[in-house]
């Protein structure tokens, strides 16, 4: 890929931004290659719209340093925003314009740039080419959205929290377009609170919480270091020699942390099968009867679960 | 590609503005047939009208008869009979403007007028029926005179109102077509969203202020038009003095648009800072009365803001058929309003 000579995409070193007294990112860093599909995962007001949009030359850090495709805003600005895609959180776009008005506008901006009806076709919306923007379904905005970012032949694609308040079937609409672009060897930077958006989307992932990035890895390696892949969660019905803590069930064998949350305990574990029958056992002698119990698969929530003793979705 | 990029993003922005304007049914219900309904509608209201008539009530008893036959004579003396209390009653309610009796038993008896002399209307009448009654008592005038009525257009209040409707259209349309539209798009976050495209900032301004100069012809067109065909105001001067005088105009209250939208990031306040700076100008500049009707030092102040030089610019070309540069001191400070809101939005402009 052109421009960043090392196969860097992005690099960014020590970034901080404040509003006032309020410090939104405070320090963070993280290198994306080239061609992949780099994720900031973590719960709203984490600081991931600012980080993106000081990548996108739409905000100035307050301290930091950033290299977008080997090169720095306030320099080459032009030349950096004739290669990027932007995809904003919640952009409303012109309502009486319609679909091909709007692909043709954007494209217009772009000194190359793909043929708009070809974009639109890549991203499902060409039976609305005629329609107002106005009339569209919030998945189909959202596409056209994604769209415009595309329309440009961008080689870095920023989307800023792209499916969230949409339904089941556009976000998946919309993770296709994104898995598209990906194929095509291109390169992405994603905002979500989602954890299955990450793990669908992203090859790394930084989790970020209270302007710091606190993980970095491939979601793989994020679940991994829970030390476990399995999630066992078991309640106990009440009445029973007062309340089970985690502590009750230490060293239980396969176990590798347990932790409470809002009426049940959380147990971590590599081998279901080996932690169950004793489990059950140290319940039965501690004189607990067990409520309901149920086995998973450890996914980033559990991570940043672990991280921070808080859901993604907390507000 | 032949057309340069740049040509290219501003000739797209362009067509972009336009088409969202006149999909706009609102756009096009403000901007075009709101002022030409209420230029009708002002035309009819304030059309010349023949002369009201006086309403004189005569008493009812000795010599009624004789001076109602009198009165019957005069061309704008509506004249009748009525009893004291009813006639009383009528003046008090503003029905009569005046009540004529004679004011003893005699022949010799004078004449009496009762009126209200606080209302011009009642001195209108205690004229026009005293100059009958005389007349009919047998007075000769020693002077002979007659009368020429003027009421050809250029001096009727459609045609004063017409251009300060057109002046007034034009502060609106600058600051809903440019200052609203703004604010709006930056609330939408399209402005950030089209400034992380490669579009350059300055080509958006372009395009927004072509927009407002390609619509103000249209606009002044359509109400100087109308005006001209079916309400015979006349236009004196020439196309190209109207058509640079508006169009100086749109440019200076596209500017005060930019201004007054460069920071609000609320449709509330930029509204209420658009209706702070058109309302003083809505009284004060001329557009439904002249502004010699306030104080000497009220004028002074009011001659200084934009509409005020707009609408004294446009009357003195249309209906006094002025040309450009006679026009030259009102036109350097409508121009200097807007090149100094224009340098004021672009230096504090915020794009999300």
């Amino acid at each position: 890929m052109s421009g960043a000579g090392d196969g860097i995409a992005v690099a960014v070193r020590d970034l901080r931004k404040s509003y006032g007294p309020v410090e939104a990112v405070r320090g963070i860093s993280f290198e994306i290659a080239a061609g992949e599909c780099f994720g900031l995962l973590g719960p709203n007001g984490a600081g991931k719209t600012t980080t993106v949009e000081v990548l996108e030359g739409l905000l100035a850090a307050t301290a930091g340093e950033v290299a977008v495709l080997g090169r720095r805003w306030g320099r080459d600005d032009h030349e950096i925003r004739e290669r990027l895609g932007v995809c904003l959180q919640q952009t409303v776009l012109p309502e009486k314009l319609e679909v091909g008005e709007t692909m043709a506008l954007f494209r217009a901006f772009y000194r190359d740039g793909r043929d708009p009806g070809e974009v639109v076709r890549e991203v499902g919306l060409q039976e609305k080419t005629r329609a107002r923007v106005g009339t569209l379904s919030g998945g189909q905005k959202q596409r056209l959205a994604v769209a415009c970012a595309l329309v440009g032949d961008p080689e870095l694609l920023f989307l800023d929290e792209p499916t969230t308040g949409l339904d089941p079937q556009s976000r998946r609409q919309v993770w296709e377009i994104v898995n598209g672009f990906k194929k095509r060897g291109r390169t992405v930077v994603l905002t979500t609170h989602y954890m299955d958006e990450a793990e669908k989307l992203c090859d790394r992932i930084a989790v970020v919480d209270q302007g710091r990035v606190i993980a970095e890895g491939t979601p793989r390696e994020l679940i991994r270091s829970l030390g476990g892949d399995h999630v066992i969660e078991i309640a106990v019905e009440e009445g029973g020699p007062g309340e089970l803590r985690p502590e009750d069930l230490a060293g239980l064998p396969s176990v590798r942390s347990v932790h409470a949350e809002a009426g049940h305990l959380v147990l971590t574990v590599t081998e279901p099968h080996v932690a169950i029958a004793p489990l059950l056992d140290r319940l039965a002698s501690l004189g607990f009867a067990l409520a309901s119990l149920a086995t998973r698969h450890a996914s980033l929530e559990d991570v940043f679960v672990s991280l921070t003793g808080r859901h993604l979705r907390d507000e | 590609m032949s057309e340069s990029p740049r040509l290219r993003a501003f000739l797209a922005l362009c067509a972009a503005r336009a088409r969202e304007s006149y999909r706009e049914p609102e756009v096009i219900f403000w901007a075009f047939v709101f002022p030409v309904l209420l230029s009708a509608a002002l035309a009819v209201a304030f059309r010349n009208r023949a002369p009201e008539p006086s309403r004189a009530l005569v008493l009812e008893g000795r010599e009624a008869a004789r001076l109602l036959d009198s009165l019957k004579e005069a061309p704008l003396v509506r004249a009748e009979v009525a009893g004291e209390e009813a006639a009383a009653r009528a003046l008090r309610m503003g029905r009569a403007d005046i009540v004529v009796s004679i004011a003893g038993p005699g022949p010799e008896d004078p004449v009496e007028y009762r009126l209200d002399p606080s209302r011009p209307e009642a001195s209108i009448a205690r004229a026009r029926v005293d100059d009958a009654l005389q007349r009919a008592a047998g007075r000769r005038d020693p002077l002979s005179s007659r009368e020429t009525a003027l009421t050809e257009p250029g001096g009727r209040y459609v045609d004063f109102l017409v251009p300060g409707l057109i002046g007034m259209n034009l502060m609106s349309a600058g600051m809903w077509g440019v200052g609203y539209a703004l604010v709006d798009m930056r609330i939408k976050k399209l402005l950030k969203r089209l400034l992380a495209t490669p579009m350059r900032p300055a080509d958006f301004m372009l395009a927004m202020m072509t927009n407002r100069v390609l619509s103000t012809f249209v606009e002044v067109g359509a109400l100087l038009g109308f005006a001209h065909l079916a309400l015979s105001v006349p236009v004196r001067g020439s196309l190209f003095a109207v058509g640079g005088v508006a169009l100086l105009g749109a440019l200076s209250f596209a500017g005060i648009g930019l201004a007054v939208a460069c920071r609000a990031q609320k449709i509330e306040t930029v509204t209420g800072l658009m209706n702070l700076v058109m309302m003083p100008m809505f009284v004060g500049s001329g557009v439904f009365f002249s502004v010699e009707r306030f104080p000497a030092l009220a004028q002074t102040a009011l001659r200084l803001l934009p509409l005020t030089a707009l609408n004294d610019a446009l009357r003195a070309v249309t209906l006094e058929g002025a040309g450009l540069a006679a026009q030259g001191p009102r036109l350097l400070l409508l121009a200097a309003w807007g090149v100094v809101s224009f340098a004021f939005g672009l230096r504090f402009f915020r794009w999300s």
